[in-house]
C-alpha cells in the first residue's frame, strides 16, 4: 500500500509516531479512506448527477454539455436556447445522428423531472433511486450535492475559526498578564450573546447566503480553540526549550512559531475534527429551521425538514437521516483516530 | 534458609514488533536481616528486578518475569493473585523513588497507611489510629499526632518519605524494597532517611533490599552489593571486599567514575565578566477578593557575586534556595532588582532589544536534557537557532561549518546533524545542549545543573568537557547544583545559598577545609559523610 515507503519519508520522529499510530487505528483509518472517496465524489458531483450529458457525439462531432452550454440548434433544433437534454425531441435527434454518455443520476439538484407518473414526492422507482422530493427534485442527487456544500461549508469554517481562534489563544498564552485579562473578559462576555437570536435577527433582514452564513457562525464559532490554545501555550512557554531558545536571543515570533506552536497545535488538531462536525451540524440545523442557505440551493438539512412535513415519504427523511450520522460518524472516528495518535501515552500495538 | 532467592529472573518489555530485555537472567539471595543492595546506572534493570519481586510489573508491557522468586521458600512467579497480594501486604513493604507522587493526594496521612492496617490486620478504628501514631513515632515525624490529618501536599519531600517508609512498615514485613529511597531528595534530607532507614532495619530485624546508582549510599547501608548492568549481574559480595578490591572491570570503571578533583587553584589578576550586586527578585503574592499584594516570597534575596574569566563560581544550595532563579535572573530571564554588570555594563533598566546582541554572549545550559531540547527539530536545527537569531554566518554552509565544528568540539559526530533528539541518551543530549550554548562563542555560561539528571560516569565526562571548554576559551562560568561533589570538582569559587540568602561565599578550598557556618558543614558532611575512605581532611 506504499504505507512504508511513505512513513520513511517522514524524517520527524514524533510524527512519524503519530501517523504510524493512525494507520494502526483501523476503524479511523478507513473511515479516513471512506470519508475522502465520497467527499471527492461529492467535489466531482457535476459529473455523477446531472440534468445533462458528460459527452455528446453528434453527426461525428464530440460536445461537451457539462463544462459548456450548447444550444438546442447546434443540434438540429429549432430554438436558440439552452439544450434540454431530457426533452424527448432533442433526445431523438441526437440519437439518430450519434449518442449521448449520460452520468449515474440523470438530474442536477434542481432538476424538476416532469415525467414523474405520480405526484411528487415520489418514492424510490428505477428512475429516482432515492425517490424525489416534495418539489420533483431528485434526493440522490440532492444528497450528493447537499453533502458537497455541506463538508465545503464545514471545512471553510473550521479553517477560518481556527487561525482566528489559534491566533487569539496564542497571544493570551503567550503574552499573558493584562491582554489576557482583558481578552478573556471580552471573551466571556461575546460567548453569552445568544448566538441563535442573532442568526434569526440577521438572516430576516438580510437575504442568507453561503459567505454570509459563514461570517455569521464564524462570529461565534472561534471561541472554540481559544481556551484549548492559550492553555498549551501557558503550559509550553515554561519548557526550558524556550527558556533556552529565549536564552539565546531568539525573538517573540521565532520562539511562537518554531517552537511553542507546533506543541501547541497537538491539542489543536485533536479538536479539528469536532470542530468540523459541529460547523457540518450548525449549517444543517439552521437549513433544517429555514434559516439556513436560501430556498433552491441543496441541503442536508432542508432535506430533513421535507422529510419532516411529508411523513408519509419516509424516504425523505430516512436518507437524509442515514447520510447525516453516517457523514458525523466517519467524522468523530476519525477524530477519535488522531485524537489518540496524537496521545503520547499511547505506544503502537 | 534465604528470606529471598532469585533465580535466573527474565523480563521483557514490548516495544512495538520486538522485545527488549530489561533483565537477563539474574540469580541472588538475601538473608534474613541482611541489607542487599543492587547498584548501577540507569537502564541497568535494577527497579525491574524490585518490581518483578513485589510482581507490579505493568502486565501489558512486561513478558516475564520468568525464572523463580522464592520468598520463605514460596514461589512468587505465576502464583496466583490472591497469594501474592497477601505477600505484598504482609510480607514485603518498598519504599518508592518519588515521593511527590507515590502518596495518593486526596487522602490524609492517617489513611494513608491505616489503610493496609485496616485491611490485613484487621484492627478496629481505634486501634489502627493508635499503631498509625506509633509508625510515624517510629519514623520520627514530628508532631506526629498533628500530622495525621495532614495531606501530602503540607509535608515536605523528606517528610513524605518518612510517611511512605510508615506506609511500607505498617504490617512489619520482613523484607523492605527501598527504590532509589533517597535521589529525589536534598542531601541533608537524604542523610536522614538513610540512617533512618539503618536504624529501622536493624530495630525490626528486617531484610532490606536496597535499589541505588549511588555508589556511598552502598557503602553507607548495604552488607553485600550486586552490581548490575544491562540487565546481568556482573558480580555480587561484600561491600567491604567489592569496594577494596572490585572483580570486574565494570565495578573498577563505576568505582573510578566518582568526581574527583579540583579544577586547580591559582591567583593573579582576571577580569570580571559578570557581577550582580544586591541581586533580588521578589515573586508577589496576591490576597483577597482585589488580589491585592499582601507580600512577597523572596525567592533572591539580595545576592553579590562576580564571575571571572576563565573560572567558575559554583553557587550550591538545596532545592528551593533560589540559585536556579538567581541564575535565570543574571541572563535577565526574570526580572530582577539590584544590578547586574555585564563587563561593566548595566544590564538593569535596558530594553530587551538591547540586550538581545549580549545574549550571543551571556548562555545557559539547563537541567534536564530531556526538556531543554525541542523533540521537533533535527540536532542541526536545534543548533543553527542562536546562530540564525545573531545572525551569525552569512550563508548556510558557512553555518553548517561552524555547527560541525562546534559538534566536533563537544566530542559528537558532525554526521548527527540531521537526527532528533530522542535518538539520543542523556550524555549526549547534555552535549547538544552545550553545543548550542557553545556556537555562539559566549564568553559567560550559566550551568544550570547540568549533570544532575546524568550517570555518575556521564557525569565525569561531561565535567571533563567543561573543564576543557573553560580552559580553551576562557569561559566564566556560573555553576549551579546541590551535589557539593560535583561542584568541587570544577569550581574555584563556591557561593552557598538557603532560602535566597548567601551563607558563605569564598575559595573552594578555604569552604571545604574549613567551613565557617553550620549550614556550610551540615552540606559538607552530608556529602561526604558517606565517603567513609575519605577522612575529614580530605575533603579538598
Amino acid at each position: 500500500m506504499g504505507e512504508g515507503r511513505m512513513l520513511k519519508r517522514i524524517k520527524n520522529p514524533v510524527s512519524r509516531r503519530r501517523i504510524q499510530n493512525f494507520i494502526g487505528n483501523r476503524r479511523a483509518y478507513i473511515s479516513l479512506y471512506v470519508f475522502l472517496t465520497l467527499f471527492i465524489i461529492g467535489l466531482l458531483a457535476e459529473l455523477v448527477a446531472n440534468d445533462k450529458p458528460i459527452l455528446v457525439s453528434f453527426q461525428g462531432k464530440l460536445h461537451f454539455p457539462v463544462f459548456k452550454a450548447y444550444l438546442e440548434t447546434d443540434f438540429g433544433g429549432d430554438f436558440e436556447i439552452e439544450t434540454e437534454y431530457h426533452d424527448p425531441y432533442i433526445r431523438g435527434l441526437i440519437e439518430e445522428n450519434g449518442w449521448m454518455l449520460w452520468p449515474v443520476i440523470r438530474f442536477r439538484y434542481d432538476t424538476i423531472d416532469y415525467e414523474l407518473d405520480v405526484p411528487a414526492p415520489a418514492p424510490p422507482s428505477r428512475t429516482h433511486l432515492l425517490g424525489t422530493d416534495d418539489g420533483g427534485h431528485d434526493v440522490a442527487a440532492l444528497i450528493l450535492y447537499g453533502f458537497r456544500v455541506s463538508v465545503l461549508f464545514g471545512i471553510v469554517l473550521t479553517i477560518f475559526s481556527t487561525i482566528i481562534g489559534v491566533t487569539a489563544g496564542a497571544v493570551q498564552g503567550y503574552f499573558g498578564g493584562l491582554l489576557d485579562l482583558i481578552f478573556q473578559r471580552f471573551i466571556e462576555m461575546w460567548s453569552s450573546l445568544p448566538a441563535l437570536y442573532l442568526i434569526i435577527i440577521i438572516t430576516s433582514i438580510i437575504q442568507p447566503t453561503f459567505g454570509l452564513l459563514l461570517v455569521v457562525l464564524l462570529l461565534f464559532r472561534w471561541l472554540s480553540l481559544v481556551g484549548v490554545v492559550r492553555a498549551e501555550f501557558l503550559r509550553v512557554r515554561n519548557f526550558e526549550f524556550v527558556k533556552a531558545a529565549r536564552a539565546l536571543g531568539v525573538s517573540n515570533r521565532t520562539i511562537i512559531f518554531r517552537h511553542i506552536l507546533p506543541n501547541a497545535m497537538v491539542s489543536t488538531f485533536t479538536f479539528l475534527p469536532f470542530i468540523l462536525n459541529g460547523s457540518i451540524i450548525a449549517l444543517t440545523s439552521l437549513d433544517f429551521l429555514g434559516l439556513g442557505l436560501p430556498p433552491g440551493s441543496p441541503s442536508l438539512g432542508r432535506l430533513l425538514a421535507q422529510g419532516k412535513a411529508n411523513l408519509q415519504a419516509p424516504w425523505l427523511g430516512i436518507t437524509s437521516f442515514v447520510v447525516i450520522s453516517v457523514m458525523l460518524s466517519l467524522l468523530v472516528f476519525i477524530g477519535e483516530g488522531i485524537r489518540d495518535a496524537f496521545d503520547p501515552r499511547r505506544q503502537l500495538g | 534458609m534465604n528470606l529471598l532467592r532469585v533465580r535466573g529472573l527474565e523480563v521483557s518489555f514490548r516495544m512495538g514488533e520486538g522485545e527488549v530485555p530489561a533483565v537477563r537472567g539474574i540469580s541472588f539471595d538475601i538473608e534474613k536481616g541482611e541489607a542487599f543492595a543492587l547498584v548501577g546506572e540507569s537502564g541497568a534493570g535494577k527497579s525491574v528486578t524490585a518490581l518483578s519481586v513485589m510482581s507490579l510489573l505493568p502486565p501489558k508491557k512486561a513478558i516475564g518475569p520468568s525464572g523463580s522468586i522464592l520468598f520463605r521458600g514460596k514461589e512468587l512467579v505465576g502464583a496466583p493473585e490472591e497469594e501474592i497480594r497477601k505477600i505484598r501486604g504482609e510480607g514485603i513493604g518498598m519504599i518508592f523513588q518519588e515521593p511527590m507522587t507515590s502518596l495518593n493526594p486526596l487522602h490524609t496521612v492517617e489513611k494513608q497507611i491505616s489503610e493496609s492496617l485496616l485491611l490485613y490486620a484487621e484492627h478496629s478504628r481505634d486501634e489502627a489510629r493508635a499503631q498509625t501514631i506509633e509508625l510515624l513515632k517510629i519514623v520520627r515525624l514530628p508532631d506526629a499526632e498533628q500530622r495525621l490529618s495532614s495531606y501530602p501536599h503540607q509535608l515536605s519531600g523528606g517528610q513524605r518519605q518518612r510517611v511512605m517508609i510508615a506506609m511500607a512498615l505498617a504490617n512489619e514485613p520482613e523484607l523492605l524494597i527501598a527504590d532509589e529511597p533517597t535521589t529525589a531528595l536534598d542531601v541533608t534530607i537524604q542523610a536522614e532517611i538513610l540512617e533512618l532507614l539503618k536504624d529501622l532495619q536493624q530495630r525490626f530485624d528486617m531484610s532490606l533490599f536496597l535499589i541505588t546508582h549511588d555508589l556511598n549510599i552502598v557503602r553507607r547501608m548495604a552488607d553485600r552489593v550486586g552490581v548490575m548492568r544491562n540487565g546481568e549481574i556482573v558480580e555480587t559480595g561484600d561491600v567491604e571486599r567489592i569496594f577494596s578490591d572490585p572483580g570486574h572491570e565494570y565495578t573498577r570503571y563505576l568505582l573510578e567514575s566518582e568526581p574527583k578533583g579540583t579544577p586547580g587553584f591559582e591567583t593573579g589578576e582576571r577580569n570580571i565578566v559578570v557581577r550582580s550586586e544586591n541581586l533580588k527578585v521578589y515573586f508577589p503574592v496576591y490576597r483577597g477578593i482585589l488580589r491585592r499584594v499582601k507580600g512577597y516570597v523572596k525567592a533572591v534575596d539580595g545576592i553579590t557575586v562576580e564571575v571571572k574569566e576563565g573560572r567558575t563560581v559554583g553557587l550550591v544550595g538545596e532545592s528551593g534556595s533560589g540559585k536556579t532563579t538567581f541564575g535565570l535572573a543574571l541572563l535577565r530571564l526574570v526580572s530582577s532588582s539590584g544590578s547586574i554588570l555585564y563587563e561593566g555594563r548595566e544590564l538593569q533598566g535596558l530594553k530587551s532589544r538591547r540586550v538581545r546582541p549580549l545574549r550571543r554572549e551571556m548562555q545557559v545550559v539547563f537541567q534536564d536534557p530531556y526538556e531543554s531540547l525541542n523533540p521537533r527539530l533535527t540536532v542541526g536545527q536545534i543548533v543553527d537557532e542562536g546562530l540564525r537569531a545573531h545572525r551569525i554566518g552569512r550563508t548556510s554552509d558557512e553555518r553548517l561549518r561552524l555547527i560541525e565544528e562546534v559538534l566536533d568540539e563537544v566530542g559528537l559526530k558532525p554526521s548527527y546533524i540531521h537526527r532528533y533528539p530522542h535518538e539520543f541518551s542523556g550524555g549526549e543530549r547534555q552535549r547538544i545542549s552545550i553545543a548550542r550554548a557553545l556556537v555562539l562563542r559566549p564568553r559567560f555560561l550559566v550551568l544550570d545543573e547540568p549533570t544532575s539528571a546524568l550517570d555518575r560516569s556521564i557525569q565525569t565526562q561531561i565535567i571533563d568537557l567543561l573543564l576543557q571548554l573553560q580552559k580553551r576559551h576562557n569561559l566564566a562560568y556560573l555553576f549551579i547544583s546541590h551535589d557539593l561533589r560535583v561542584v568541587r570538582a570544577l569550581s574555584h569559587e563556591i557561593v552557598v545559598i538557603r532560602e535566597g540568602v548567601v551563607v558563605e561565599q569564598g575559595e573552594t578550598r578555604e569552604i571545604f577545609k574549613n567551613p565557617k557556618h553550620s549550614y556550610t558543614k551540615t552540606l559538607i558532611k552530608a556529602a561526604f559523610e558517606l565517603e567513609s575512605g575519605e577522612k575529614k581532611s580530605d575533603y579538598y
